[in-house]
């Protein structure tokens, strides 16, 4: 018994160093390269010569682009591949270019992710492609975001998500709330909802990286100033303590429904009008139509409440580009297919199917402006949404880290919303640990 | 010296070849090698590589560099990796007494012959570990839910206002129940295994002893699965300090009552996946490694020194 039990002792050593092992990952070094240019005959010849060009992206509408694109140039293959819905794909994409192996020739990378590519020069700047003569077919927003702090431009743009508040008519209607058009205004038709029935929320909100930074670029904040490796964060200034100031008057009356986003209890809520409104993107009603049905008629779009009264300040939400990353192959074809999805036909196939588009020309034809919702009971919504759109400022900047910032949001900021630290504490522990990351990674960060 | 030899001098005649000794020596590497290989690869290799990897530090900026020993300077004064860890010790030292007591007293009672349905308490018992544990998680995160989960059913059902599962201060308590839930049946099956192997004899003496089955208990049953207790133990320990499906599966749920930095292996797949800190996520994992082994060792010591 004694030694066997000596025997089988050793063994589970063994299984602890094993532990060990398991988090052995590849090592990434940056090989730098001059800009590569590529001109149209280059790409012309590319398709006529044929191959496969394999795209990472979880944006449903690009099925049909890439059919549509097979078929245009018979000998071209696109494999679409879904790796993953952001933050999943993220974590893809960096160990496939640590690992040199199986990177995409495309890859659909969100605005406010860009930067950390860019910078480790992940992705190629597509300057020398003839995107930087493409600058006015996009809005402010979006072009701003494929620049990605820098010069160059590491993408085309796909998509943009210019804020505006989704609200459910018939619980407002039903308690006779006015729809706020200022954020004090919000605050109080959150109490009169609240008050009218104990159990609706006027919105959810359980601490959201995304949602937070969306709305400090409405309120005027600009945490992050970045220039090359040199970067500034701040939550202290007039913006930011705008936002703290009004959202921690919801969290301390528990006026927000503690409900994450995209979880099950999330789309009850929607549907069964809990959960009173959103402020999100405007690439939202495809969601509402599909995971939202039984809601379908109630909902209704109007401009996102302001801080001032009578302002029109806009921000962007989400939305996402096509990249080509550093380390794929056959770029001319590569950016063929991106060209074609996001500034050629491609674009309105995908408009059609739902996509909110980054494009001016798809924005501002009067067949999209005069486009029906019959979920939002016939409203014209896209008019809402492309004036949000064209009153974006574009001077915000994400960290060229946001993803690692985001992966750490909750452990921080998140705080406020389960305990007593407030929002202000919240974010000013948020901005330490960014700090810190930043400096542990070779960049010069100030507070 | 040896080179000096001048060629036309006959060589002396060789030795006869060690043929026995020769053929012993290939024989046991022939033995040995598969092991080998597979040990060098799947064992020893990843470590190299991994200590390998922690002496290095890789920056989005500057990229790689050696450092020596600083991220062992960094992570034994990392506040977030030693409260994690001081989160998996309380575990360990709430969750597993609780498991273990609950195991072997299942176990106990389905030794003591007098349970009526013996084999089907066993294997319902056991059942659970045969649940994958991010399915068990999943299981238990939508029990755990205060608004449309089981906890908000009996609320609403009861007009109770039961405390959230989820919410920090009791979530540690929540994963621990997930984990006993899992892993009773597994140390049961153990222990009853242990209990089974004892000579009836020995009961049949007590017996003529006069002794009642509490005795029997303490003076027969306890002493012989004491190697049991200590491999249940040990396996105890090594699962809480690498606590990570039900975490990080819960964390999906609750963002903000579970960090990211929750456990130490939570920390380190952070540190990697979402930091890109490959290096200092193997160094965290090497320190992390030797805790649980010198813990593990001492709990052997300490279980084995008076050996039965």
């Amino acid at each position: 018994m004694h030694k066997q039990s000596r025997r089988l002792l050793r063994g589970i050593g063994i299984v602890c160093a094993l532990a060990l092992g398991a988090t052995a990952c590849g090592g990434s070094d940056d090989g730098g390269a001059a800009p590569k240019a590529v001109s149209e005959s280059d790409v012309e010849a590319a398709l006529e010569k044929g191959g496969t060009v394999t795209v990472w992206a979880w944006e449903p509408t690009l099925e049909q682009v890439a059919a549509d694109f097979e078929k245009e140039h018979p000998g071209v293959e696109v494999n679409l591949v879904n790796a993953g819905t952001g933050n999943e794909q993220y974590k893809a994409l960096q160990n496939a270019i640590s690992a040199k192996k199986g990177v995409p020739d495309v890859a659909q990378v969100e605005y406010y992710a860009m930067g950390q590519y860019a910078l480790t020069e992940g992705l190629t700047d597509l300057s020398g492609f003839g995107a930087d003569k493409l600058a006015g077919q996009y809005s402010p927003g979006p072009w701003n975001g494929v620049k990605a702090g820098g010069e160059g431009i590491y993408g085309l743009p796909m998509d943009s998500g210019p804020m505006a508040l989704f609200y459910n008519k018939k619980v407002f209607d039903k308690h006779g709330i006015d729809v706020p058009t200022t954020w004090d205004e919000y605050v109080d038709a959150a109490r009169a909802l609240r008050k009218a029935d104990p159990k609706a929320y006027i919105t959810n909100d359980a601490g959201d990286a995304g949602f937070t930074t969306s709305m400090l670029w409405q309120a005027g904040s600009r945490p992050y100033e970045v220039n090359g490796t040199g970067v500034k964060i701040g939550f202290g200034d007039k913006g930011a303590k705008d936002f703290t100031g009004t959202w921690q008057k919801l969290l301390d009356e528990k006026l927000v429904a503690p409900v994450t986003s995209w979880s099950d209890e999330w789309y009850k809520g929607l549907g069964d009008g809990t959960i009173a409104t959103l402020a999100i993107g405007a690439w939202m009603p495809a969601n509402l139509a599909s995971g939202v049905k039984e809601a379908a008629g109630d909902w209704r779009v109007a401009p996102l409440p302001q801080w001032t009264a009578g302002a029109d300040a806009g921000a962007e939400n989400g939305g996402s580009a096509l990249t080509l990353p550093e380390l794929g192959k056959n770029e001319a074809l590569a950016y063929a297919f991106a060209e074609y999805a996001n500034a050629g036909d491609g674009v309105e196939t995908r408009v059609k199917g739902g996509a909110f588009p980054a494009t001016t020309a798809q924005l501002d034809s009067e067949e999209f402006q005069n486009t029906e919702f019959p979920y939002f009971g016939g409203q014209q919504a896209n008019k809402v949404f492309a004036e949000s759109a064209a009153n974006v400022a574009d001077d915000w900047a994400y960290l060229p880290y946001q993803v690692y910032a985001n992966s750490i949001f909750n452990d921080t900021v998140g705080k406020a919303y389960v305990s007593g630290t407030t929002l202000a504490d919240g974010l000013k522990a948020w901005q330490d640990a960014s700090v810190q990351y930043g400096n542990e990674q070779g960049f010069t960060v100030e507070k | 010296m040896t080179t000096l030899h001048p060629p036309a001098t006959a060589e002396p005649r060789p030795a006869p070849p060690p043929v026995g000794r020769d053929r012993r020596s290939w024989t046991g590497w022939g033995f040995i090698g598969p092991f080998v290989a597979v040990f060098a690869l799947v064992f020893l290799a990843p470590i190299v590589y991994s200590v390998y990897l922690s002496l290095f530090r890789d920056q989005l900026i500057g990229g790689t560099g050696f450092v020596g020993f600083d991220n062992y300077r960094q992570a034994l004064q990392d506040e977030r990796f030693w409260a994690a860890l001081g989160r998996v010790s309380l575990f360990l030292c709430v969750q597993v007494p609780i498991m273990l007591g609950i195991a072997l007293l299942v176990a106990l009672a389905l030794d003591s012959g007098r349970l009526y349905g013996k084999s089907f308490f066993r294997i319902s018992i056991f059942l659970p570990y045969a649940v994958p544990a991010v399915v068990a998680t999943l299981m238990w995160g939508f029990m755990y839910g205060t608004r449309f989960g089981l906890v908000g059913d009996v609320n609403e059902a009861f007009g109770l206002s039961l405390p959230d599962p989820l919410s920090p201060g009791l979530v540690l308590a929540s994963i621990g129940n997930i984990v006993t839930w899992e892993f009773v049946g597994y140390n049961m099956l153990i222990f009853y295994a242990a209990l089974r192997v004892i000579p009836h004899s020995l009961y049949e003496a007590a017996e003529i002893d006069g002794a009642g089955q509490i005795r029997v208990i303490t003076a027969i049953k306890l002493p012989a699965i004491r190697g049991a207790l200590v491999i249940a133990t040990i396996f105890s320990i090594i699962g809480s300090f690498q606590l990570f499906n039900e975490p990080s599966v819960l964390q999906k749920l609750a963002p903000n009552a579970i960090t990211t930095d929750y456990t130490p292996n939570y920390y380190t797949y952070s540190l990697s996946f979402s930091g890109q800190q490959h290096n200092y996520s193997a160094t965290v994992a090497i320190v992390m490694g030797l805790i649980t082994m010198v813990i593990a060792y001492v709990v052997q010591l300490r279980g084995m020194r008076k050996g039965v």
